[in-house]
């Protein structure tokens, strides 16, 4: 039988707290004196966490808003489309008979802005981006972050590498249309295709700028968790999350300059007329001057992050999830340094695997031997991560809120995802598979709709903490199971497109008798997919609407976790805590320990306590 | 930064100076990048090999003697020297430019020996590759600038701000040191 402790949390805190002399400066109150610095201008890690989140959900809107009309062509590739013409202009042609269709060159720069869109803006910005600022300080028992000048800087660069991103849907000859990798040749000369021109310029300008947040963002992210932890706070006794989010940043440390580097060799070869990525090439029968240059090279470069940014992406959503799933099956999170050491090892990892994205682009297969058993080796700590995740569910007091089922979607979509993955890591059956739906079917489920759950998890549970109400549990639930059978319906039949050899990213298979039956399965997809985006409308009405009118959070700690960040005032104050910092006496995952439902970590040591976790 | 940090002094590394070496490793890996493409491409053949401009080693010796003269102007704030403080500060500063000309004037030597930009990669490579890192520099010189005004506009008086501030220019002023030295023997080791 589970009791609960009794003890006074403020007087705790206050007794066995760490003063750091925080309040004695009165400074909190011209750091939010006005509606800019509150708002806009803000250096307070709980507001640039929001406002990190409510971009995210801007571009996320737009991103799936391209999807939907990519996927009417591909499910529907004979209908008329000219009543989305009032919204895409002259992306849309009509015929004589009044037919509106899609123009194939827009075709190409939606499905490149729904990649860069959804990569980029939304599961990294938005994601880790996001969590990392909300929870770092907060779960670390610190003021805010190392430096929270260049916190806003970090946000405020994101924002500006969106903006250019926004405007370049707009030029005449559309945004750069040539795949979110961005491969040139395409991408290195501006009269390959229309949207390699101007578009293109935007479209790298925009990733410089956000190459520069995501920089500013981690290197605060490394330098508070490293320095700013509160007494007691060991590495040993942090929380899943901020191990997650602190080698998330360290990944996007190492890896984000590289691209920066490949941008800029782009860029020469751009406007200076170097050849770094170019080589005998013929446009429109003329040859170019350009020679010497390798367009692998660029591939390399990219792919260099590229690996490690899926891992930026996901290792967020395992930290979140983590949390979230042993707070709500009231148990600790089984194996909680093999956890930790799991997320070192695959972060270690995705540095050593990049080529296995281009197995199909002539790498000499004895290296690509050595890709293909260190991405297989990936499949060891992620199994490690999912026993421990069913482990902790299994016993457990499960409550199951809109938080938890996303958690546990996000397990199921992980396992699902990752199985594929070790099909496409296998040099040799990604010669059939390289660049066919089955890739896509098998990156969406693992970095992008896990990514996702693990978001969604986040958003619910933590909701309360970032504006001191709930979200709608009824409508979290429906969103819930809407989209978790609705994504399988998406992206499960891609699979069999994708064995069937049907290419990824063609306007439409018309010419294809090979793929002429698959036209039912594109329309089901479609259907799945306009579903599955009205139920995520329906999670942002849901978030906008709790905001103001959202059941109100009345206890500080409404889960009952253990951990700090439910220890601060409801309404969030700058500082984080109104006295002392807290202290911490042990990990954050004492749940059901000698029968106690769960002993936050700023709870001394009892001398009567059992010694083990 | 913040109050925040203030009262984390008794750290070893004071998170200032911590987030600047974190920052120095990312620029480190760009560096790194530029340099493994550079391998790479060059293990692809069709690779023109041309001798590296003199100035480039009269700038090495420049940015070297530079970062000795900013370290001792260093010391001698801490002890209170204020006259050496601010000559070694102004001499290292000027030394700064001074290593920026000299790389644009190595650009000229090697236009002056066939190898323009546009060429063989191998051309382009250096090119780049010393530009960025000169554009490094200019934001290190930039950085000494803000030190100098502090030098003789301020009161001299070596608070632990001060030191703290003073202790960062010189780290990055080293980075970007070391940095040219690395690309310089990887630029030299690389010709076969």
């Amino acid at each position: 039988m589970a009791y609960v402790l009794e003890y006074d949390e403020d007087l705790l805190i206050e007794e066995q707290g760490f003063d750091d002399h925080f309040h004695e400066h009165h400074h909190g109150d011209k750091y939010q004196s006005s509606f800019i610095n509150t708002y806009i201008f803000s250096m307070d890690h709980k507001m640039i966490a929001k406002q990190f989140l409510i971009t995210g959900i801007f571009w996320a809107i737009i991103g799936a808003a391209m999807s939907i009309v990519f996927r009417l062509q591909l499910g529907f590739p004979e209908e008329n489309l000219a009543w989305l013409q009032p919204l895409l202009g002259k992306w849309i042609t009509v015929n004589d008979s009044g037919i509106g269709t899609l123009d194939p060159q827009f075709y190409y720069a939606l499905v490149t802005m729904h990649g860069t869109i959804l990569v980029f803006f939304v599961l990294t910005a938005g994601l880790s981006g996001t969590f990392s600022n909300l929870l770092i300080p907060l779960q670390l028992g610190a003021r805010d972050m190392a430096s929270p000048m260049l916190n806003m800087l970090s946000y405020w660069f994101f924002f500006m590498a969106g903006l250019v991103m926004f405007l370049s849907l707009f030029l005449s000859t559309g945004p750069f249309a040539g795949g979110w990798t961005g491969y040139p040749p395409l991408s290195a000369l501006p009269q390959a295709s229309s949207g390699s021109g101007a578009g293109m310029t935007m479209w790298i300008v925009s990733l410089v700028l956000f190459v520069v947040s995501v920089l500013l963002g981690g290197i605060n992210y490394i330098t508070t968790v490293l320095n700013l932890r509160t007494k007691g706070m060991t590495m040993w006794r942090m929380p899943l999350t901020i191990w997650a989010f602190f080698v998330t940043a360290i990944l996007g440390l190492l890896s984000f300059p590289v691209l920066a580097s490949a941008f800029f060799l782009m860029m020469c070869d751009r406007g200076l007329g170097t050849s770094f990525y170019l080589s005998e090439i013929f446009i429109g029968g003329a040859p170019l001057d350009n020679v010497g240059g390798s367009p692998i090279l660029y591939q390399h470069l990219f792919w260099f992050l590229g690996h490690p940014e899926v891992y930026i992406i996901i290792l967020p959503a395992m930290g979140l999830v983590s949390e979230v799933m042993s707070v709500h099956a009231r148990k600790p999170i089984f194996g909680y340094k093999a956890m930790v050491f799991s997320i070192l090892a695959i972060g270690f990892l995705s540095f050593i695997v990049w080529a296995h994205h281009m197995f199909m682009s002539g790498v000499n297969p004895f290296i690509a031997n050595f890709f293909v058993i260190f991405t297989l080796i990936i499949a060891v700590p992620s199994a490690v991560k999912v026993f421990n995740w069913i482990a902790t569910l299994y016993g457990g007091n499960i409550r199951f809120t809109s938080a938890m089922l996303f958690s546990i979607g996000f397990v199921s979509m992980f396992i699902s995802g990752g199985l594929t993955g070790i099909f496409l890591g296998n040099s040799t059956i990604d010669i059939q598979m390289h660049d066919t739906y089955f890739v896509v079917a098998h990156f969406h489920i693992v970095m992008g709709i896990a990514a996702f759950f693990g978001m969604y998890a986040g958003v619910y549970h933590w909701y309360p903490k970032m504006f001191g109400r709930f979200m709608n549990e009824t409508l979290g639930k429906i969103h819930f199971w809407g989209t978790m059978i609705g994504a399988y319906a998406i992206f499960w039949p891609m699979h069999y497109l994708g064995l069937a050899g049907v290419p990824r990213r063609y306007y439409k298979f018309d010419t294809f008798d090979a793929f002429a039956h698959f036209g039912d399965m594109n329309k089901f997809i479609t259907i799945a997919a306009i579903v599955v985006f009205f139920l995520q409308i329906l999670f942002v009405i849901n978030f906008f609407y709790s905001i103001f009118k959202g059941r109100k959070m009345k206890t500080k700690n409404p889960w009952g976790a253990t951990t700090l960040e439910w220890t601060t005032p409801v309404e969030g104050i700058h500082g984080n805590w109104p006295g002392n910092l807290p202290s911490v006496h042990r990990w954050a995952y004492d749940y059901g320990k000698d029968g106690i439902e769960f002993i936050p970590q700023y709870v001394p040591i009892n001398e009567n306590e059992s010694e083990e976790h | 930064m913040s109050v925040a940090v203030e009262n984390f002094r008794n750290n070893r590394i004071h998170p200032k100076v911590f987030a600047l070496v974190t920052a120095c490793v990312s620029m480190t890996m760009l560096f790194a990048a530029f340099t493994s493409a550079y391998v790479v491409r060059q293990a692809a053949g069709n690779w023109l090999e041309f001798p590296l401009p003199t100035y480039f080693y009269v700038s090495t010796g420049i940015i070297v003697l530079s970062s000795v003269l900013l370290h001792s102007s260093y010391v001698s704030f801490k002890n209170g020297k204020e006259a050496a403080y601010k000559g070694l500060m102004v001499v290292s500063a000027l030394l700064g430019i001074a290593f920026v000309v000299c790389q644009v004037l190595g650009f000229y030597e090697m236009e002056a020996m066939g190898i323009e930009l546009t060429g063989n990669p191998s051309g382009s490579f250096v090119y780049v590759i010393a530009a960025v890192h000169a554009a490094h520099v200019l934001a290190g010189i930039a950085v000494l600038a803000v030190a100098m005004l502090h030098a003789f506009l301020l009161p001299f008086n070596p608070t632990p701000a001060r030191k703290l501030r003073f202790q960062q220019t010189i780290i990055y002023w080293h980075f970007v040191d070391i940095l040219w030295v690395y690309l310089l023997f990887f630029f030299i080791l690389q010709q076969t």
